[in-house]
């Protein structure tokens, strides 16, 4: 299964799920990780994390613990 | 960054739910996610200055304040950004709550215009909550600039709510939007709002509870009750509690239990939050065009500021630029201001020489409170009404989240909090203002331990002393050369050095756990209205400085004279308390002044220094110091060595924090265990770090 800490930077992925739960999955579907949602890997920090994606139109810094949650295709 | 007094008084929301209001007053609560421009819609309605910084998470305190239109006024509250109203967070519980208990009359929602996808997802799950709404899409200058089209009327029609364009901070679209929240407050218009509709089994449901939940219509949306009693929003649901006769709370019970969903609680979550996330784009597809072209200026300055190789370099560059500047900048003022203020002194002697006033009073009002108020004043005072506006340009550029993000790595090794990073920024401008930031990181554990390090930031208080020091021992006379600001951008990295080493100690000792999660946006980046900006913070740090000059350092100077001049035996009170802490002082390289001066200084940092000197000269050589330079030759006089020197810098940059702001963690962590704790750790560490600097220096026998 993909996930998203794995995604090469400058590839545009689809959300598959999320395996978070509790507080961070809401979190993250307030930030738009719904199914199906478009994320693309803008860039990875000085030690390779966290990275940031571009959710929705927000660029939005995840740690690769966070990242490692949500599955794509 | 900044906290102003005004700041610190301000209560958390939690307590001011029902805001009290007269006939002919209206409540209106500013909601949003994060960043979007709320504090700069507060200011632009009300005329106040609520700060506003280019970083998610600037408000963590909620404002009031006041505005008139048509003869009605309008309470204004600013709340905490929030990214959905399922609160995954303190500052979104507040916010929620405010708006569902709150007796607000009208919400103004802002929204970022350059990300409507994002942001209409609250403004629909706030359509659900009320429909006393007003649509307010903020930044459409930045859009514009971005070839970002909006169709408000489109938009308006769709949603069902008035929709206004506003771009809050040159007050583009304001008037448009006092002129529909009037309209919507007072009922002239009644907004029929559009909301989404769910899943064929969740509107079923929601259809069965509606008639019971109906009865409570006045007071909370029955769509939105039904829907937090099928998604078991359990802190919600206890709060609705006392709202609701036991006998409907049975019915809901029986109708919930005779129709039980398909779904377990989280595919619910998942399928409500999907509905609104779909309903949004179709939305923002049908009306907002976006043309820009590919190439993304953000993007091009984040491939440096964030890059492996020179981000980090950049950042010490940036600190080591801001310090030069100020160090540089605030030489001149400083002698100016000495040479001014030490000139009147000259005057008020003569004067009371001629009255004939007893020397006690000239003692205890020239020699101790003025000449404090002077110290404070001219020494104090130039570097930082540099400082703090140059840290505001670079908070306003949206550059603090991108050192956030650089620095994330080191506090994720520490099992801390990569927001700590945020905190210890407004950490730089007070360490109250630091310690109330702290709110922005969710996770208890990791608040605690950027509540308990935040001290290790040197404040505005502490800058000038370390900047003082360093300058008189690293410069030749009167000359300002680049040493000083290495060796203060030294000790700031030493400081988040302790910082991240001590974070680690707590996690792994009596705040053990592991990091929590993370979650940064990085806004764009910003000019900012550096005028502006100029202008309002050297103000508000000069008022700031001279208020608690006027409220601290005077009855400081007043007390230090007269325990320096009241004489037991052929000591001053002063003196024999120096004495006795001598010993313990010479241990960690500082002597018995230093240390009593700092002790004495608990109230505020900035008299730290003026009290040492006081204490010198009150037992000493009495020399008249119209000049910075003559600082040098008050410390030479008093033994002072290169230890001492590196000694004092590093104990005020790691000692215990001051009055202000252990009241702060007191009212933060709300206990007496913690706030003492704040207080043990660091002077611990600072008492750790200079034996140790003592030690080598012995060693060596440089000492
Ligand atoms: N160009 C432009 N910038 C704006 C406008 N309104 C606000 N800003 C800037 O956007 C940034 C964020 O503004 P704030 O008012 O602090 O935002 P906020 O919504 O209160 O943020 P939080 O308190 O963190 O939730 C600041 O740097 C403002 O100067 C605008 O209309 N145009
Ligand atoms: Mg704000």
């Amino acid at each position: 299964m993909l996930k998203l800490h794995n995604a090469n930077v400058g590839s545009v992925v689809t959300v598959k799920d999320l395996t978070s739960t509790g507080l961070l999955r809401e979190r993250m579907l307030a930030l738009g990780l719904t199914k199906g949602a478009q994320v693309e890997v803008v860039r990875r920090g000085p030690s390779g994390d966290p990275t940031v994606f571009n959710i929705r139109g927000a660029m939005i810094a995840l740690r690769n613990e966070e990242a490692s949650m949500i599955t794509i295709s | 960054m900044g906290l102003t007094y005004q700041s610190t008084k301000a209560t958390a929301l939690k307590d001011t739910f029902q805001i009290k209001k007269n006939p002919g007053q209206y409540v209106i609560a500013l909601a949003g996610n994060p960043n979007t421009g709320k504090s700069t819609v507060f200011n632009s309605l009300t005329g106040l200055r609520q700060h506003t910084g280019n970083w998610p998470g600037k408000t963590v305190v909620n404002a009031r304040g006041e505005f008139s239109y048509n003869d009605d006024e309008f309470i204004l509250v600013d709340l905490p950004g929030t990214y959905s109203l399922f609160s995954s967070s303190v500052e979104e519980e507040v916010a929620r709550d405010f708006i569902c208990f709150g007796n607000t009359d009208a919400v103004i929602v802002v929204v970022d215009a350059t990300c409507l996808e994002r942001n209409l997802n609250l403004v629909y799950q706030l359509m659900e909550l009320t429909d006393k709404l007003v649509l307010c899409i903020n930044l459409i200058d930045e859009a514009k600039s971005k070839k970002i089209e909006i169709d408000a009327k489109g938009l308006e029609s769709e949603l069902g709510i008035p929709v206004v364009l506003c771009a809050a901070r040159s007050d583009i679209g304001i008037s448009d939007l006092k002129a529909a929240l009037y309209q919507v407050a007072t009922g002239i218009i009644k907004p029929s709002t559009n909301v989404v509709y769910y899943e064929g089994p969740i509107e079923a449901l929601l259809t069965k509870l509606n008639p019971i939940l109906m009865k409570y219509a006045k007071n909370i949306n029955p769509r939105w009750l039904a829907l937090r009693i099928i998604d078991g929003d359990e802190k919600l649901i206890e709060s609705i509690k006392d709202y609701i006769t036991d006998e409907d709370l049975d019915n809901i019970e029986i109708i919930l239990e005779e129709n039980k969903l398909a779904y377990d609680k989280q595919a619910l979550r998942d399928s409500i939050a999907s509905t609104i996330y779909n309903k949004v784009e179709h939305v923002t597809k049908t009306y907002v065009k976006n043309s820009s072209k590919k190439v993304n200026r953000d993007r091009l300055i984040d491939n440096y500021i964030t890059s492996k190789v020179f981000g980090i370099p950049l950042m010490l560059l940036t600190l080591a630029l801001i310090l030069w500047i100020t160090i540089s900048g605030a030489n001149y003022p400083s002698s100016l201001l000495a040479k001014f203020f030490f000139g009147i002194e000259g005057k008020i002697t003569i004067f009371f020489n001629y009255i004939q006033a007893p020397d006690w009073v000239h003692g205890v009002l020239v020699l101790g409170l003025y000449r404090t108020l002077v110290w404070v004043i001219s020494v104090m005072l130039p570097p930082m009404a540099i400082f703090f506006p140059l840290f505001t340009i670079l908070e306003d550029l949206g550059y603090l989240p991108r050192v956030a993000f650089n620095m994330d790595h080191l506090f994720k090794k520490a099992c801390a909090h990569g927001k700590q990073c945020l905190t210890m920024c407004m950490g730089f401008g007070c360490n109250a203002a630091g310690i109330i930031s702290c709110r922005i990181i969710d996770s208890p554990r990791e608040r605690l331990i950027a509540i308990l390090t935040n001290n290790f930031v040197p404040c505005n208080g502490r800058f000038p002393t370390l900047i003082a020091i360093s300058t008189v021992f690293l410069v030749s006379r009167g000359k300002y050369g680049i040493l000083p600001v290495l060796s203060v951008t030294g000790l700031v990295v030493i400081g988040i050095a302790i910082t991240l080493l001590v974070s680690y100690l707590l996690s792994k000792t009596i705040l053990k756990g592991i990091p929590s999660t993370f979650t940064l946006e990085l806004p764009p980046y910003r000019i900012p209205r550096i005028g502006q900006v100029l202008y309002r913070s050297i103000i508000d740090r000069t008022i700031f400085v001279l208020w608690r000059a006027i409220i601290i350092a005077a009855p400081a100077g007043v007390i230090t004279w007269i325990f320096g001049n009241i004489y037991i035996r052929d000591l001053g009170i002063i003196g024999h308390v120096a004495g006795f802490l001598n010993p313990a002082a010479r241990l960690i390289g500082l002597d018995g002044f230093i240390l009593m001066a700092f002790i004495l200084g608990l109230p505020a940092n900035e008299i730290v220094l003026p009290i040492l000197l006081m204490s010198y000269l009150s037992t000493g050589s009495m020399i008249e110091f119209e000049s910075i330079d003559s600082l040098r030759r008050i410390l030479l006089d008093n033994g002072w060595t290169y230890l001492t020197a590196l000694n004092t810098m590093l104990f005020c940059l790691l000692h215990w924090p001051c009055a202000t702001s252990l009241l702060t963690i007191k009212k933060e962590t709300a206990s007496i265990k913690w706030t003492l704790l704040a207080a043990l750790i660091p002077t611990g560490v600072a008492i750790i770090v200079c034996s140790i600097t003592t030690l080598i220096f012995k060693l060596f026998g440089w000492g």
